[in-house]
């Protein structure tokens, strides 16, 4: 079990999503992730699940919220433009309470945008996408090794708080080849799904799946009730990494751009400037905690947010510090990738005061 | 004394909250009958969707999704795709079914999705208070073709039963109406046949049913029927478009 295997991160990612028990997959293809589609069609026949290439990326969604409601451990997978299609379906899921993995290997948008990686589509994984109150749990990896890790995870999280719950990658993390490992899966226990559509049997009432509450007062208590579940989750399922948090600069990055940042941190340390990382694992819930550990020594300190977007976890970053430190902000769009040099050039202005 | 009508086990007490004189009670009732009758009420798993019938999770004693609007087809494939053994269908109305979930409706005959679908069509928006749907009639006025259904710029009403049944994933499509006794009972019979069809695991069975919507077409009960009649009837002619049953063969 312990043997690693070169794999493609769509390819990894499907097959841990196999061996998390997913059984029923529903997808529609687009760049950069069809892989996953693509092996999906040739395992699932394999071991009695189900692969079903939809219509369009809308009937995917629906297709994963009838499944998820009937009971199955069910993922769904595209990228950004085939995410914006698919918030409808996220929202009628999270307001039903269907556990469900969505998968997005983000391209550079707006609109069809590119193929290239990109992370610009943080704002709308976690500050809604669909309408109405709600979060979704959402997963960042930033090695193929993670993303297999972390795709088991999302499947737990799902149905112990009834939630869809997002795996969000960028087209690095889905193209690119890295050894991986698929350990032993660990048996967690999880809640029984006696809420699911799975036909009475004339045995139980009947159970119904459903998001429409005419009465203010009961849609109040039933989004309230979820809000409470999103306080534990948000207790119990906050990850994040930090790489020496009392340094006087710490970067802010997370996916394919933690790595070249930890690159960067490298190539200051060789130049006398010591520099700091959080790498926030899960982007909702946003690892606040590892901001306030950061803080604690009460240090002046500036935080610099590095990512593929124009700037959008800096937002959340901004939160976290609350105006306790400097926040900074580097980014490339549109498919390009920062180096390592331009992070470090950052690092040298803020270090020199002039940024 | 011997008891000779009762409320079907499969559908529930609560009461309709649809108008005086929609034709949803009925087919409600036939549908309710029919799973009685084939003894699957525990093993269906019903999909409601957008529209008037939205709340049809309430009257129907069966497991129940509720479906965003055009969506059931495919909330009910992904059921059906984790339960093949169980009955799956959904009741739509023509909004739902014909304008914002063609795709799903078509797609999901295109694969003979093992589901039956009740189709219910009254050539207008009822739970919206009246607008044009993709099956209002030429002429017809409604609060969005104000001046009658002009056909040059609001486009021709869609037969869905004949555009349906040109699919080859289509195993058995019938249209009926729900004007009379007769027609009821005809009606019951094909929905019957629907169910019998996805049992059999024959593929994708679906029955329209040409209803009224006294409300909004600004009638009473007896002069929707008889508009139904004189208008609808002759656009949507009831009939068997496909039957690839044994009995569809012997036929």
């Amino acid at each position: 079990m312990s043997d690693k295997v070169l794999m493609k991160g769509n390819e990894a990612l499907a097959e841990a999503a196999i061996r998390a028990g997913c059984r029923h997959f529903f997808g529609y293809p687009i760049t950069p992730q069809t892989e996953v589609s693509a092996y999906m069609a040739k395992k699932m026949p394999k071991i009695g699940g189900v692969f079903l290439q939809a219509e369009s990326e809308v009937a995917a969604i629906n297709m994963v919220y009838g499944a998820g409601g009937a009971g199955a451990r069910v993922m769904t997978s595209s990228s950004s433009p085939g995410i914006s299609l698919k918030q409808e379906g996220i929202s009628y899921i999270a307001g039903a309470d269907v556990p469900c993995v969505i998968v997005n290997i983000v391209r550079g948008g707006p609109g069809l945008g590119g193929i290239q990686p990109a992370q610009s589509d943080y704002f709308q994984a976690v500050k809604g996408g669909g309408h109405g109150d709600y979060h979704l749990p959402v997963l960042a990896p930033s090695s193929i090794q993670e993303m297999v890790d972390l795709t088991s995870d999302a499947f737990d999280i799902a149905d112990r708080y009834r939630t869809p719950v997002m795996i969000m990658g960028d087209g690095m993390l889905g193209q690119m080849m890295e050894p991986v490992e698929f350990k032993e899966s660990q048996q967690v226990a999880l809640p029984e799904k006696d809420w699911a559509t799975t036909g009475t049997g004339m045995k139980r009432k009947k159970n119904i799946i459903n998001s429409l509450f005419l009465t203010p007062n009961e849609l109040e208590a039933l989004v309230l009730e979820r809000q409470k579940r999103y306080e534990q989750i948000a207790a119990n399922e906050t990850r994040y990494d930090m790489v020496d948090p009392e340094a006087d600069i710490i970067l802010v990055a997370y996916g394919t751009t933690s790595r070249i940042a930890r690159t960067a941190i490298a190539m200051a340390k060789e130049q006398g400037l010591r520099v700091g990382l959080i790498r926030p694992i899960t982007l909702w819930p946003f690892p606040f905690e590892a901001f306030e550990k950061s803080l604690a020594d009460g240090k002046r300190k500036a935080f610099l947010s590095v990512e593929m977007s124009t700037g959008q976890m800096v937002e959340d970053v901004r939160l976290a510090v609350n105006g306790r430190a400097d926040v900074h902000f580097f980014g490339r769009t549109g498919g390009m990738v920062p180096t390592p040099a331009e992070i470090l050039e950052q690092i040298k202005l803020i270090a020199g005061g002039n940024k | 004394m011997e008891k000779v009508f009762e409320r079907p086990h499969a559908l529930s007490e609560t009461v309709f909250h649809y108008c005086p004189g929609c034709t949803h009670g009925i087919v409600h009732r036939l549908v309710a009958e029919v799973i009685d009758e084939l003894g699957i009420e525990g093993k269906t798993i019903g999909v409601a969707p957008v529209g008037c019938s939205v709340m049809a999770y309430n009257y129907f004693e069966c497991d129940m999704q509720e479906a965003a609007h055009g969506r059931a087809p495919a909330v009910a494939t992904g059921i059906k795709r984790v339960h093949p053994d169980k009955v799956v269908f959904t009741y739509q109305g023509d909004g739902d079914l014909a304008a914002i979930g063609t795709a799903e409706t078509v797609h999901a005959a295109a694969r003979g999705e093992n589901i039956t679908i009740i189709f219910i069509n009254n050539a207008i928006y009822g739970m919206t208070g009246g607008q044009m749907a993709p099956t209002t009639l030429p002429g017809q006025v409604t609060q969005t073709s104000p001046y009658g259904r002009d056909p040059k710029t609001q486009g021709n009403p869609i037969r869905v039963s004949e555009m349906l049944a040109t699919l080859d994933g289509a195993a058995y499509i019938e249209r009926v109406s729900v004007d009379c006794v007769k027609n009821i009972r005809a009606a019951k019979a094909a929905i019957k046949k629907a169910f019998q069809t996805q049992i059999d695991g024959k593929g994708f069975s679906l029955v329209e049913v040409v209803s009224t919507c006294p409300t909004n077409w600004g009638m009473s009960p007896v002069e929707a029927m008889d508009w139904l009649r004189d208008n609808m009837l002759p656009h949507y002619k009831p009939g068997v478009y496909k039957d690839t049953t044994e009995s569809g063969k012997e036929e």
